[in-house]
């Protein structure tokens, strides 16, 4: 019936996979059945599957993406393992392809792009002083169409075949002459699903962050962490129909037999790398620019200090923005463009650097003369300084197209890209949970634990990347399975083994962390714990639903700095109070979500009908949305005197945690 | 918006003048002369942005309303990254030895 081959559909005869296909079979069990015996499937439903609160829609995606960040790290560390030894067998050569393909895709779309999102959604909008995204609905379904996009890719490994063309998936490997398994499917279909939903959440902020702000609140007036996310989601509205493009034409090829990227037929497989680097550099910086932002925002608490040289940041966010779009040969500088080409894009590239390197002096003066607090935030801005440097310095080295030739394709470009994303984007997202944790949980995290985990994970990190650069120079390419005794490559492999495994140690420190502080840690904490000086710190922690009972005024940079220096609008009136409107909760995003996953599932198999019918749900989706009528609710004035007066009369006896 | 409708239309009917003056143009060239196929798509594929050109300032309002410098920002914008995507594709694509 309609094609379906049964026999072809769990992967076999593989016993690490066995293994993961008998995990997940257990843990999904455990879970439904953990749910009903605690008869949470109501309060699941009620208060997060159906949820359109930033705040927790943004938990949410901080939730699938650690997730996220322990599957691509298990592909790593299965990496550094069959690399460990020379000649070691532990995975074939399909194998390690499959593993590196789905370790970039995760790491970078489902792990470091969720994150940033999902710490952008609790946070901006308390920042700007709103009560909610513009679109509270289609934020919803953002987050939705994102962990449609994830789940279909990540079975991939167990049911149909996992991707092996790489992360980049270049034409003519991707294709069906050369890949005819329709593992390569799920690449491109899933990738479209959760970009659909990427693309949203751009809109979504670009919307929000132009006529949301409260009152006051000029453009030169936000908070570096808004400016940066502002941007970034620009790029997301400017890049990402780009990937939409390439993806559908990609599975156009392979499900329907069109000859865009394909050798023969007048395809033309560089088309397909050059559409992929128009999105994929401007992708890198949609994640570097709101790491920039969390940095600012720590930097700027920690030093006690406003941030130092705030235009000549937003200048320089812009530029990057700007230069980002016209740099994206420099990623396949070796496919014969000719010197022209190669000249134009070497110089854009290093051009990049003149704005980064504007911001990175701007931080360092934020911190001088500034009373500087050594609490686990500040320590991850920290070590993100130099660790960048070396991946910046690195980058100009790649970005000289003469260079290049050397250098591409070796584990030196894989050290530059991991020294650049991993200080610039984990460290940052790392910083932001142990920053932002009161504001979104109530209570903080371990400062003690939080620094075993700093000092493991950066450890850990060095140790891992700093031989890379070595190997690479020495000759190591990446993406190769093994390597013979004669290279002399073991040792430094060897040693960057290891230095995988206190990374991963640095991580399950982070998650001893989080179970700890979930336990243990003081609840009687203030709603301003770290003596911050941006809006979110205002309001209570967890934040109330509504987010402010009266929404602030702002006249000034750092407002909420200036409000406890002059001790004005702290307090709240009785008389001030109004009732608020607040949207209602939806059960559309999930449905359209799962819709998604369904019709993309029968995708990627190449059942079409029985994708035409699954597709017939999101049609059904949108025509139900036209005609949802719901206008939301009032939150009546006794109520939020209720919920105010919990937190607002624990001020004054609160003790600090940090000192 | 409201400066421009109690005084006499005049950018409007600039616009219309030069409107007509740029679609017969290009009609001439393309049906009245000798030029070569390339040359003639080259004229009047010049023609169609200098029409769309006016077509966005004298008659879409484009500066006009609170929003006008946003919108003249947002055009630039897209424009550039047409620019960017189509015609850097097409560079790239046929230089050097790649194509």
């Amino acid at each position: 019936m309609m094609g379906i081959k049964w026999n072809e559909l769990l992967i076999t005869g593989d016993p690490l996979i066995l293994g993961s296909q008998i995990a997940i079979l257990l843990t999904m069990i455990g879970i439904v059945g953990g749910i009903t015996y605690l008869k949470k499937w109501r309060w699941l439903w009620s208060e997060w599957l159906t949820t359109v609160d930033h705040k927790r829609i943004g938990i949410m995606y901080i939730i699938a993406a650690v997730l996220m960040f322990f599957r691509g790290g298990i592909d790593g560390l299965m990496m550094k393992a069959q690399t460990a030894r020379p000649e070691m067998e532990f995975l074939n050569a399909q194998h390690y392809n499959e593993v590196f393909t789905t370790h970039g895709v995760i790491m970078i779309l489902f792990m470091a792009m969720p994150l940033l999102i999902g710490i952008m959604n609790v946070i901006i909008p308390l920042q700007i002083g709103a009560r909610d995204v513009a679109f509270p609905q289609l934020n919803a379904l953002s987050f939705w169409l994102f962990f449609s996009g994830a789940m279909l890719f990540n079975i991939s490994f167990v049911i149909g075949g996992s991707p092996d063309a790489g992360w980049t998936s270049y034409f003519p490997l991707a294709g069906k002459e050369f890949s005819p398994s329709i593992a390569n499917n799920y690449y491109a279909i899933a990738l479209q699903i959760a970009g659909i939903g990427t693309l949203i959440s751009g809109i979504n902020f670009v919307v929000t962050i132009l006529k949301m702000r409260t009152k006051g609140m000029t453009l030169m007036k936000m908070p570096m962490f808004t400016w940066t996310s502002f941007i970034a989601s620009v790029i997301i509205v400017a890049a990402f129909p780009i990937l939409t493009v390439a993806l559908a034409l990609m599975t156009t090829d392979r499900l329907y037999g069109t000859h865009f990227f394909t050798v023969s037929g007048g395809g033309m497989d560089m088309l397909w790398a050059n559409l992929f680097w128009l999105w994929g550099h401007p992708e890198v910086y949609i994640l570097i620019l709101p790491a920039f932002g969390i940095y600012s925002e720590i930097f700027a608490t920690f030093s006690r200090k406003s941030l130092f040289g705030y235009k000549s940041m937003i200048f320089s966010i812009v530029a990057i923005a700007i230069l980002s779009m016209v740099v994206w040969v420099h990623h396949f500088y070796t496919m014969g463009s000719g010197p022209a080409v190669n000249s134009i894009f070497s110089i854009t590239t290093m051009a990049i650097a003149v704005p980064t390197g504007i911001k990175i002096f701007n931080w360092l003066f934020t911190m001088r003369k500034g009373r500087i607090k050594m609490t686990t935030p500040m320590l991850w801005a920290l070590a993100f300084i130099p660790c960048f440097i070396i991946g910046g310095v690195t980058g100009v080295m790649l970005g000289m197209g003469a260079a290049d030739f050397q250098y591409h394709n070796t584990l030196f470009l894989v050290a530059h890209f991991h020294y650049t994303i991993i200080p610039g984007v984990v460290f940052a997202v790392f910083a932001a949970l142990y920053y932002w944790w009161p504001k979104m949980f109530g209570f903080m995290l371990n400062e003690k634990i939080g620094k075993w985990h700093f000092w493991l994970f950066v450890i850990g990190f060095n140790v891992t990347f700093m031989p890379m650069f070595f190997l690479g120079l020495d000759g190591a390419v990446r993406r190769s399975y093994t390597y013979s005794v004669e290279s002399g490559f073991a040792p430094l492999f060897l040693l960057s083994a290891i230095g995988s495994a206190v990374l991963a140690l640095g991580f399950a420190a982070f998650c001893y962390n989080i179970y700890w502080s979930a336990r243990y840690a003081d609840r009687n904490i203030s709603s301003d714990p770290w003596d911050a000086r941006t809006l979110e710190w205002s309001t209570a922690s967890p934040v109330q639903f509504y987010n402010f009972a009266k929404q602030p005024e702002v006249t000034t940079l750092d407002p909420f700095w200036h409000m406890k220096k002059k001790n004005e609008g702290l307090t709240l009136k009785d008389s001030e109070i109004e009732e608020i409107h607040m949207p209602s909760n939806s059960g559309l995003p999930i449905f359209m979500g799962a819709v998604f996953s369904v019709a993309g599932f029968f995708l990627v198999f190449e059942w079409h009908i029985a994708a035409v019918v699954a597709a017939v749900g999101i049609i059904a989706g949108l025509i139900i949305r036209s005609f949802d009528y719901d206008e939301g609710y009032h939150v009546k004035k006794d109520e939020i005197k209720k919920i105010e007066s919990t937190w607002r009369n624990v001020e004054g006896e609160v003790h600090n945690d940090v000192s | 918006m409201e400066k421009i409708m109690k005084g006499f239309p005049l950018s409007h009917v600039i616009g219309f003048v030069f409107s007509l003056i740029l679609t017969f143009g290009a009609a001439g060239i393309a049906l009245k002369t000798d030029l070569s196929f390339k040359v003639i798509m080259w004229i009047i594929g010049s023609l169609a942005i200098m029409q769309a050109g006016i077509q966005l300032f004298m008659f879409m309002h484009l500066r006009e309303g609170e929003d006008g410098k946003t919108n003249v920002l947002n055009i630039l914008y897209g424009v550039f990254m047409a620019v960017v995507i189509v015609a850097g594709s097409i560079w790239v694509l046929s230089s050097g030895h790649a194509h």
